[in-house]
């Protein structure tokens, strides 16, 4: 028996977005589901029900016949206790639950027996669930629409100009928290010309913030601000005081100013007081994204935008809704990934396999028993740095590694070490201080020919190898110094027939290594 | 000439070798390099010639030997074709080998050096080891020449309790060593010598018959080593520091490419000296029989091959040792060129190991007069295959072989591999199902998204040519 997928329409206020689109539908279908769609779900989606009916789904007239058909269901936004009602017993519900924030929705979905899958609940932390991560997608989604709403609401142009009528200065967008949402609005912002600062607590994301042409601004305390998960977390007073002073500064010399600083189970913190907003530039925009967890600006009013000492302060909550049809092919996508890990056999039949990592962070109620909260992960994330740096103590000791290879392990080098000083020590005691001349520009050479050619391209390996071997042929000199010496004794025929072959056969080395290596050289070309 | 001035002479050839070494490291600066190399040469052999340790009474001798080696040289720098680099290669390092061993003996029984004591040890040491180190180099690049040239097969041989044989010949060398060094006139010394010489030969012939084809690469920088150390060791032996210097830097350069080369193929330096890969697959292959990939391959033909690549957008060409056997390289830049035209991304992905010896590749690529801009390493574009259209591997077999990744029971587990099969279509060309030189299947031929291009890789690619223009 195949499995029914319902997508009803979202019934929330101001909600746009709806759980799949046409386009994954025929993949669903593929996957041996059926699906179902309420009638009017996509219209604000630009999804007509043609479409859907088109791409082969059913569809259905009104949310109570929607629910009661559905073996699973797919959502966006937290289901209302209306819609929880409608749903069939014993039921799979899949979309955005929140479990720590809806304790009552949790125990009305498990007297339901429903399995319910929360996508906010993915462990996002393995790399194997980054495709079905929708606070991801979702969170990209609004990162570009902050910077589409500042620009709406901003008088001037974001790049710089210099025309016939005057010269343009560039916008400046400061971003705060460079977490995915930050991170598409950097991107956005420097691509519509602006120039772009962000900071983050977590010192590891300034390549990245780099990486998409903004600049990262730092703040002047050393505190390392990773908590779990990919988040940040609560950081000390004196770093605190630091950072104020730097958004205090920011707020001074920017144009618009984007804030997705959000720590997971508390308040959004606030960056951006009310003195703050008074220094900035009349005709300013703050673009307050964690305006739904109390806003990371004090005079942010969620869900609105007010102009306040001449900023506008957009705190709109619904900034994936603005832009209804990207962010619903997003979490379609999101939703269709999951549907494949739930259902490898590709026959329309779900397995919540609990043994799975992903699937099992996922679940928070498995047939009426609350599953949540899924213990974390068994990944070995923390204890990798101690040994990485243990690793790479012994190694700067004094071994001139060329800055390349990995670095040996402790023991093993020790052990090298070890045998060279008495190899060392042998030949200092034994050796005539003429060898050990000798010996010296030995080893100094063996040295520098590491060094030279550590770095050569492997494009160049054949000619390398062609020319050393010509060079090799440095050993004609012994032959050249046996010829004739010149305190000529009697027997010498033999050593100079030996020394006159030695000759002959490097000098077809010499002259022909060289003139080979010439050869290859030259077909060498852009 | 003074023997001050012959001292500055070499010391002036040392640093033109290095900047030779150096200048090898990129294209644009490499034909200067090999410059540099040849002026180095012909000061350190002018210098000598002219120094005090050269009466004229030798000058015909050497001008003449100078003259026939060198000519035999040129000509075959000349003739020799592309793909039989490695061969070359392989040859002229027995050459070095083999002047090694003659200096050597030449300086054993040469009456004027006059030592006492420690130095006459050492001295007698320095000969022994330098004889040891060119007769190995000579009989293994011997046998590396045969293995390349097709002349002897490229299955290792393996001995029973060949570790304890070379272990055998290793004590008899030091026994006689100590022979030799206690030895009173060089009469008597003789004989211990010409043991070792016979030893040493056997080891080097050992040594490489005992080694895969799959791992020639590795063989050949690995005697490119040992003729600098023979070098290095006559230095020693004639108390002259641009020898020592020279073979030094040829030395340690092999081994880095030695080193490369094993990190490329995730394999052990030792593990590969002691030989014996690629027929060993026979038990493990046995073992893990279930994993054998099965299922259909889907063969295509050239009309459909040029089909599509017109309509990639990028394509990214894998060439292996299939296509220097075949001479493909020509017909490859043809059609790279034509779909450059088409303003289709072409770029080559060379894998390390790729071919007989380091480098192969970008030779026979330079060679066809394909831009090296276009030809990029494994790590330069091994990400890219997701966005690649096509992948066109001609010729190659284990370096693109995802049991590498997949399968932990393969003899290749670990290897780095050309991702071709992330392509959204692959093209494999070979000449038929057979295995690679590691004897490995590869579950490659049997994905979904590949397709097999039957034939001899030249005859194909002409005809997907003909079909591109069409």
């Amino acid at each position: 028996m195949t499995l029914m997928i319902g997508i009803p329409r979202e019934t929330a206020a101001e909600e746009k977005r709806v759980a799949t689109v046409p386009e994954v539908v025929e993949k669903l279908i593929k996957l041996g589901f059926k699906v179902a769609v309420e009638s009017g779900a996509g219209d604000t989606a630009n999804c007509s029900d043609d479409a859907y009916r088109a791409a082969g789904a059913e569809i259905i007239d009104g949310a109570a016949k929607l629910w009661s058909s559905s073996d699973i269901v797919f959502k966006v936004c937290v289901p209302t206790t209306e819609e929880v009602g409608l749903m069939r017993e014993g039921g799979t519900l899949i979309g955005f639950i929140w479990p720590a924030q809806n304790p009552e929705l949790m125990q009305q979905l498990a007297a339901k027996k429903a399995t319910v899958l929360a996508i906010d609940s993915l462990p996002r932390q393995l790399s194997r669930a980054q495709k079905m991560d929708a606070l991801t997608s979702q969170a990209g989604v609004a990162g570009y629409r902050a910077v589409i709403e500042a620009a709406n609401a901003f008088g001037r142009f974001f790049n710089g100009q210099i025309t016939a009528a005057g010269k343009v200065p560039p916008a400046k967008v400061f971003i705060a928290g460079a977490g995915v949402a930050g991170l598409a609005a950097i991107g956005t912002a420097a691509s519509l010309g602006a120039i772009v600062r962000a900071n983050d607590t977590r010192a590891e994301v300034a390549d990245q913030v780099v990486s998409l042409g903004g600049e990262f601004v730092k703040v002047d305390y050393e505190e390392e601000g990773s908590g779990g998960g990919g988040y940040a977390k609560v950081m000390s007073e004196g770093f605190q005081q630091a950072q104020r002073e730097m958004y205090a500064k920011q707020a001074r010399e920017v144009d618009i100013i984007i804030t997705t600083a959000l720590i997971p189970g508390k308040p959004a913190p606030r960056l951006i007081t009310a003195e703050m907003v008074q220094s900035m530039k009349p005709g300013s925009v703050i673009v307050d994204m964690a305006a739904e967890r109390g806003g990371n600006c004090e005079l942010t009013e969620p869900g609105q935008a007010v102009v306040k000492h001449g900023v506008t302060i957009v705190g709109y909550t619904d900034l994936p809704s603005r832009l209804a049809k990207q962010s619903s092919t997003l979490y379609a996508t999101n939703l269709f990934r999951l549907a494949e890990e739930l259902c490898k056999t590709k026959d329309g039949i779900i397995n919540v396999n609990m043994e799975d990592d992903a699937i099992r962070g996922l679940t928070v109620i498995k047939e009426g028993n609350i599953t949540w909260p899924a213990p974390a992960p068994k990944l070995p994330a923390a204890p990798a740095k101690p040994a990485a740096a243990k690793a790479a103590a012994p190694a700067a000791k004094g071994h001139g590694h060329g800055g390349a290879g990995a670095p040996m392990a402790g023991g093993k080098l020790a052990i090298m070490f070890g045998v060279a000083a008495v190899l060392f020590w042998l030949i200092g005691a034994y050796a005539p201080p003429a060898f050990l001349g000798h010996f010296t520009v030995f080893v100094l050479a063996c040295f520098v020919g590491y060094m030279v050619v550590w770095n050569v391209t492997p494009a160049l390996h054949t000619p390398l190898m062609s020319v050393t071997n010509a060079i090799s042929s440095i050993i004609a000199i012994g032959a050249l110094v046996q010829i004739a010496p010149p305190d000529v004794a009697d027997g010498r025929g033999l050593i100079l027939a030996l020394a006159v072959l030695a000759l002959a056969l490097t000098a077809v080395n010499m002259f022909g290594g060289f003139a080979v290596t010439q050869r290859m050289l030259a077909m060498f070309r852009k | 000439m003074s023997e001050s001035l012959v001292t500055v002479s070499y010391i002036g050839a040392t640093i033109l070798f290095i900047l030779s070494l150096g200048g090898l490291s990129h294209p644009e600066t490499s034909r200067r390099g090999n410059l540099y190399g040849i002026i180095g040469m012909t000061l350190a052999v002018l210098a000598t010639i002219l120094g005090p340790r050269v009466t004229m009474a030798g000058v015909p001798w050497i001008i003449g030997a100078m003259l026939v080696g060198g000519s035999v040289g040129i000509y075959a720098a000349r003739v020799v074709k592309m793909t039989q680099m490695p061969e070359l290669v392989a040859l002229m390092h027995s050459l070095v080998g083999l002047a090694a061993s003659l200096v050597g003996f030449a300086s054993f029984i040469d009456p004027s050096m006059q030592l006492v004591g420690a130095e006459k040890a050492i001295h007698e040491i320095e000969i022994y080891i330098g004889i040891l180190i060119g007769a190995v180099t000579f009989s293994g690049s011997i046998i590396a020449f045969g293995k390349l040239s097709g002349k002897i097969g490229g299955k290792p041989l393996l001995l029973p309790a060949r570790h304890w044989l070379n272990l055998t010949g290793l004590l008899i060398v030091i026994y006689f060593g100590n022979v030799f060094l206690h030895a009173e006139s060089v009469a008597d010394g003789m004989l211990p010598l010409i043991v070792m010489t016979v030893i040493a030969l056997l080891f080097g012939i050992h040594m490489v018959m005992a080694i895969g084809g799959a791992d020639m690469p590795v063989v050949v920088s690995m005697l490119n080593s040992y003729s600098g150390w023979a070098a290095a060791a006559t230095g020693f032996m004639l108390n002259n520091d641009l020898l020592i210097v020279t073979g030094a830097l040829v030395g340690s350069s092999g081994a880095i490419l030695s080193y490369i080369m094993c990190r490329a193929m995730n394999r052990n330096f030792i593990s590969v000296i002691a030989g014996g890969f690629g027929t060993g697959g026979g038990t493990p292959a046995a073992a893990s029989g279930d994993a054998q990939p099965a299922g259909e391959v889907t063969a295509v033909s050239a009309a459909e091959t040029a089909e599509l690549l017109r309509d990639a957008r990028s394509v990214i060409i894998v060439p292996g040792y299939g296509m220097a056997v075949a001479q493909a390289q020509h017909t490859v830049n043809e059609i790279t060129q034509y779909l450059r035209e088409q303003g289709i991304n072409v770029r080559f992905g060379i894998h390390p190991v790729a071919g007989r010896m380091p480098g192969h590749m970008n030779v026979l690529l330079a060679e066809a007069r394909v831009p090296y801009d276009i030809v990029l390493e494994m790590d330069e574009l091994n990400e890219d295959f997701p966005d690649t259209d096509v992948a066109m591997v001609i010729g190659a077999n284990d370096i693109v072989n995802p049991a590498a990744q997949e399968d932990p029971n393969s003899p290749i587990a670990g290897m780095p591999v050309l991702e071709v099969w992330k392509a959204k279509t692959s093209i494999v060309m070979k000449r038929s199902m057979a295995s690679g030189y590691a004897g490995v299947d590869n579950p490659l031929f049997y994905k979904e998204n590949n397709r097999m291009l039957f034939g001899d890789a030249k005859k194909m690619l002409e005809e997907v040519f003909v079909a591109l223009k069409s």
